[in-house]
């Protein structure tokens, strides 16, 4: 049994921040402002050990910490990382900074409150990754609820009571399945740890069942068409910081729940069921494309954006059978899920920039149309460079981050299946064509408006964060092997796990 | 029959109930002869203070580790009684604690309703140690009376009159159903004594007492306000005043608790596949009609009459579940379930004032601008009660879906799994009027700093043990042990 250590730090530093931020109050928010931002910074920063002191060797979870928690249950506070949770805590540990410098000003209602509530989202996330007990996964993943609710409903846009409703519901139907499902697994085996869940035996109708049961959940969360409908709503009308959470983070708990829970919990089930998850991924991708294309609001062409993105870290974990099916070999079924997690890696840092982005513009003029925009390179060149360069991320061009997980999703495809390739290559046709088609509206052109014409071009808080998420989908499209090396193990852990039929023979 | 000596020790066991009586002679008679306008706030401190002390006497004489029987078989010791006793105790003191103000306020702080209040808790201790299925029916007439007295307590008021006629009605049927079972089960075991009969029943039950049992589910229902017998609930609620509901919804949940099981889970324990079914499908039907009709509602009591119906159906699949485990998991969810409810009923006290109740729902639009710290207080009781992480309504749920899996009963799951997301609907609209509508001007609530700190205290322990929800399952489970 290991005691409190440094996941435990990386999960309640940031709520307890959220706590003091709170207390503090409206009437101190010059010093809530600044708190908030120490609590985050000071979480990457306890987040750097991790990196350097993880063993890239083994799939094994490192930094484990037991303690008893409920013995009724025999339910564990057990946090742990490995190869796949690792790049995900960082990823939720870094992005939290931007957006609490996104709202430094902007925010005028209930600031500390703001501040407070994404804090908080910021521990209760690391917990969901850091878990590696069933029980405080759920715990976390569903007390993240509460503060996203608020953040929509208090700070978003006009339909916002709408939106957060909305959200609060799918995601809460979809959470209690998962939760019936895990109840289940515990009563089978008597014990909610990770492992343990991960090595007990079911039957393929068991497994049916469970697939279906997790899917509920972390479909709604991807999202997965056709319950992706939450998502342009709770976007639209969430302010930037939310949208920024909800992009780079949120979606990923869906896509990280897959790896952790469906293929290795329910290997036969997954791969039964794999051509409703490959289909299901492709319309995502296909589809959800084109409605990104006729978008007139911003936000929304983002949202569909990322649902479209998504669909590719669905499609790199689940494409793996019918590419040990076509190959004879399981070599290919790696790059598949490398691609899922490098996907969602880049996903998070460029679709956050992009909603970051869209938040500078709306920060001045106060719409999100596109025909609000036109020819803001004029007035704001810097900020104008930054835009295309994520945009050309989010288009999948090579030399950026977008790049490095569709090459690797759709080579894996091509061992696959030459039509499954070819539909998911679509997205760099498509990528391009309605982000490209976004920037041509709105930074170039002639000057559209007297709004635009006097725009002012980025402060250097703005300048900080848009150039360091920059840094970071250059660094990560040019040198993606430092992740890739860390995933490693685990992913191949995964493979074997995933590709072993828990049925006897 | 077990051996049962009348000596001394063992009725020194019902030391509690005999204090209790003492403490309400005592009550009665200060409240009679202390004088002046100090009189109120004298006889709810010294009806509090006796409360102290009955914590002590109750834990002194009734925490026994195995189960105790005396006065021939009537009365039982045993922790499960301990648990409910104690339970019953603390959340009889904290609803005094709330409603002191709200009855000054109003002028209707007679030393009746402390000595109702604590009548009401002697039918609850009664109920708790019932080994007997008189006195059993010996405590549930107890607490009604006393419940029926109280919701009519404010004598000026014509709605709480009309709700207190309708309770009285209704509860006697309830009870005339209750004796009626009794009898049949008494004709056909030749007993009384709740030990004996579960001895004597073994195998097949015959029409008779399958007829017998119908009677008393009934009449549990009754009590706990189950569909389709929950008629009485959502005017009950809404008509009494709200101190008053704040007691009604509270601490007599356990003696309800403490009837269903000892006759049920003890008495008729051999015959426990009949009646499962039954409790199953009025569970069912609680959940669905008491979710859905609390969607309907515009009225916070009312709502929370519908939230009540909906929340004893999941108190019942415990019971349904026929199992140690599922009775571990309706005690854990009572006790949980009693003390957001105390918590919700505590902020409608808090953010009405003289003259005007705020218990419409509309009371609350904008009530973070008006008052923050009432206003995340009703957030964590309104999340908690939806059943959502880290608050404690979410283990409670938590321990049902267990034990219903432990039985294998998927539907029981997938129902109750559906109903606590058509419930999550109207607890987070609360938040929603809350936090996200604008505020109407409209002065705060007159609410003390103490009423604050309870309260405070109140929604606290609801995140305090979402956290660390161990201790108190461990104490579910040594009242329950297999």
């Amino acid at each position: 049994m290991q005691g409190f250590g440094i996941l435990s730090v990386l999960v309640w530093l940031p709520i307890l921040g959220g706590i003091v931020v709170l207390a503090l109050g409206d009437r101190r928010v010059a010093a809530a402002r600044w708190v908030a931002l120490l609590a985050a910074v000071a979480t990457v920063a306890i987040a750097i050990p991790l990196v350097t002191g993880f063993d890239r060797g083994t799939a094994e979870f490192q930094f484990v910490e037991r303690l008893p928690w409920i013995p009724a249950f025999n339910s564990w506070y057990h946090l742990g990382v490995d190869g796949i949770s690792l790049p995900l805590i960082l990823l939720t540990a870094i992005m939290t900074v931007p957006v609490i410098i996104a709202g430094w000003t902007v925010i005028e209602s209930r600031p500390t409150q703001y501040y407070a509530a994404f804090l908080i989202m910021a521990g209760l996330m690391i917990g969901v990754f850091a878990a590696i007990d069933g029980l405080l996964f759920y715990f976390f993943w569903e007390a993240m609820l509460i503060p996203m609710f608020l953040i929509i409903g208090v700070w978003g846009g006009p339909r916002r009571v709408y939106a957060t409703i909305k959200f609060f519901l799918y995601t809460f139907l979809g959470s209690v399945l998962m939760l019936v499902a895990l109840i289940y697994l515990y009563v089978q085996g008597g014990d909610y740890s990770l492992r343990a869940l991960h090595e007990l035996p079911l039957t393929l109708a068991e497994q049916r069942w469970i697939f279906l049961a997790f899917l509920a959940a972390f479909a709604v969360k991807v999202p997965m068409w056709p319950v992706h409908t939450w998502l342009p709503d709770a976007h639209v009308e969430a302010p930037t910081g939310g949208s920024v959470i909800l992009a780079a983070i949120m979606l990923k708990m869906g896509g990280y729940g897959f790896l952790r829970f469906s293929l290795p919990i329910t290997p036969d089930a997954s791969r039964e069921l794999d051509w409703l998850m490959i289909g299901l991924s492709l319309i995502a991708i296909v589809y959800i494309s084109f409605v990104a294309l006729v978008q007139t609001d911003m936000k929304k062409l983002i949202a569909y954006s990322s649902i479209a993105h998504m669909g590719f870290v669905t499609l790199g974990s689940f494409i793996a059978w019918d590419i040990a099916a076509s190959t004879g070999t399981l070599d290919g079924v790696a790059m598949g899920l490398d691609g899922a997690m490098v996907q969602m890696i880049s996903h998070g840092l460029v679709s956050g920039a992009m909603f970051l982005c869209v938040g500078v513009m709306y920060d001045r003029v106060h719409s999100r149309d596109i025909s609000a925009y036109g020819g803001v390179i004029n007035t704001m060149p810097k900020f104008a460079g930054f835009t295309v360069l994520f945009a050309f991320a989010n288009a999948g061009v090579p030399g950026t981050s977008g790049f490095v997980g569709e090459f690797l999703v759709i080579i894996a495809s091509f061992k696959a299946n030459f039509w499954y390739a070819f539909l998911a290559a679509t997205i760099l046709v498509m990528g391009a064509a309605y982000t490209l088609w976004l920037v041509k509206r709105v930074i170039f052109g002639p000057v559209a408006n007297d709004h635009v014409a006097r725009m002012p071009d980025l402060n250097g808080r703005e300048l900080v964060v848009l150039g360091s998420l920059a840094i970071g989908v250059l660094l990560l499209g040019l040198w993606p092997a430092p992740l890739l090396e860390i995933m490693n193990s685990s992913i191949h852990h995964l493979v074997a796990q995933m590709t072993t039929s828990k049925l006897p023979i | 029959m077990s051996d049962t000596p009348t000596a001394w020790s063992t009725i020194a066991l019902a030391s509690p109930e005999m204090y209790l009586v003492a403490a309400i002679c005592a009550v009665l008679l200060i409240d009679v002869f202390a004088g002046g306008a100090k009189r109120p706030r004298l006889t709810s401190t010294v009806t509090l203070l006796a409360l102290a002390v009955g914590a002590w006497v109750t834990l002194d004489h009734g925490n026994v580790s195995v189960r105790v029987l005396a006065f021939d078989g009537l009365y039982v010791a045993d922790p499960l009684a301990l648990v409910l006793k104690l339970s019953g105790l603390l959340f009889t003191a904290a609803a005094l604690l709330y409603s002191r103000p709200y009855l000054e306020r109003r002028g209707i702080a007679g030393g009746e309703y402390y000595v109702l209040a604590l009548t009401a808790l002697l039918g609850i201790y009664v109920l708790a140690s019932a080994n007997h299925l008189l006195s059993l029916y010996l405590g549930v007439e107890l607490l009604a009376l006393s419940l029926y007295a109280m919701v009519a307590f404010d004598r000026d008021s014509g709605v709480a009159a009309e709700a207190a006629m309708k309770y009285f009605v209704l509860g006697s049927i309830a009870s005339g159903m209750l004796l009626y079972g009794i009898s049949v089960v008494y004709g056909l075991s030749g007993t009384l004594a709740i030990d004996v009969l579960a001895q004597q029943l073994a195998g097949e039950p015959s029409l008779g007492l399958i007829a017998g049992t119908v009677f008393v589910i009934v009449a549990i229902g009754f009590k706990f306000g189950a569909v389709p017998f929950h008629m009485w609930v959502p005017d009950v609620y809404h008509g009494a005043p709200t101190a008053v509901t704040l007691f009604v919804s509270t601490a007599p949940k356990f003696a309800y608790f403490a009837l269903a099981y000892r006759f049920l889970s003890q008495g008729l324990d051999a015959i426990s596949p009949t009646w499962t079914q039954m409790i199953a499908v009025i569970a069912v039907l609680s959940l669905i009609v008491g979710n859905l009709f609390a969607i309907a509602q515009s009225n916070l009591k009312r709502m929370l009459a519908y939230s009540a119906i909906a929340n004893v159906g999941f108190i019942l699949l415990g019971f349904a579940t026929g199992t140690v485990a599922g009775y571990r998991a309706a005690l854990y969810y009572t006790i949980v379930y009693v003390l957001m409810t105390l918590g919700s009923f505590g902020v409608i006290l808090l953010a009405g004032r003289r003259g005007h109740e705020a218990d419409e729902l509309d009371d609350y639009k904008g009530l973070h601008a008006r008052d923050p710290m009432l206003a995340l207080m009703m957030l964590a009781l309104m999340f908690s009660t939806a059943g959502v992480p880290p608050f404690v309504g979410f283990w409670a749920k938590l321990a049902i879906f267990e034990a219903l899996w432990q039985v294998g009963a998927t539907w029981l799951i997938v129902i109750g799994a559906l109903a606590s997301v058509v419930g999550a609907f109207y607890y987070i609209r609360v938040v929603k009027l809350m936090y996200f509508d604008d505020a109407p001007a409209q002065p705060r609530g007159e609410a003390g700093f103490g009423l604050r700190l309870v309260l405070g205290l109140n929604a606290l322990a609801a995140l305090a043990l979402g956290l660390m929800p161990a201790a108190l399952m461990e104490i579910c489970a040594r009242a329950l042990a297999g």
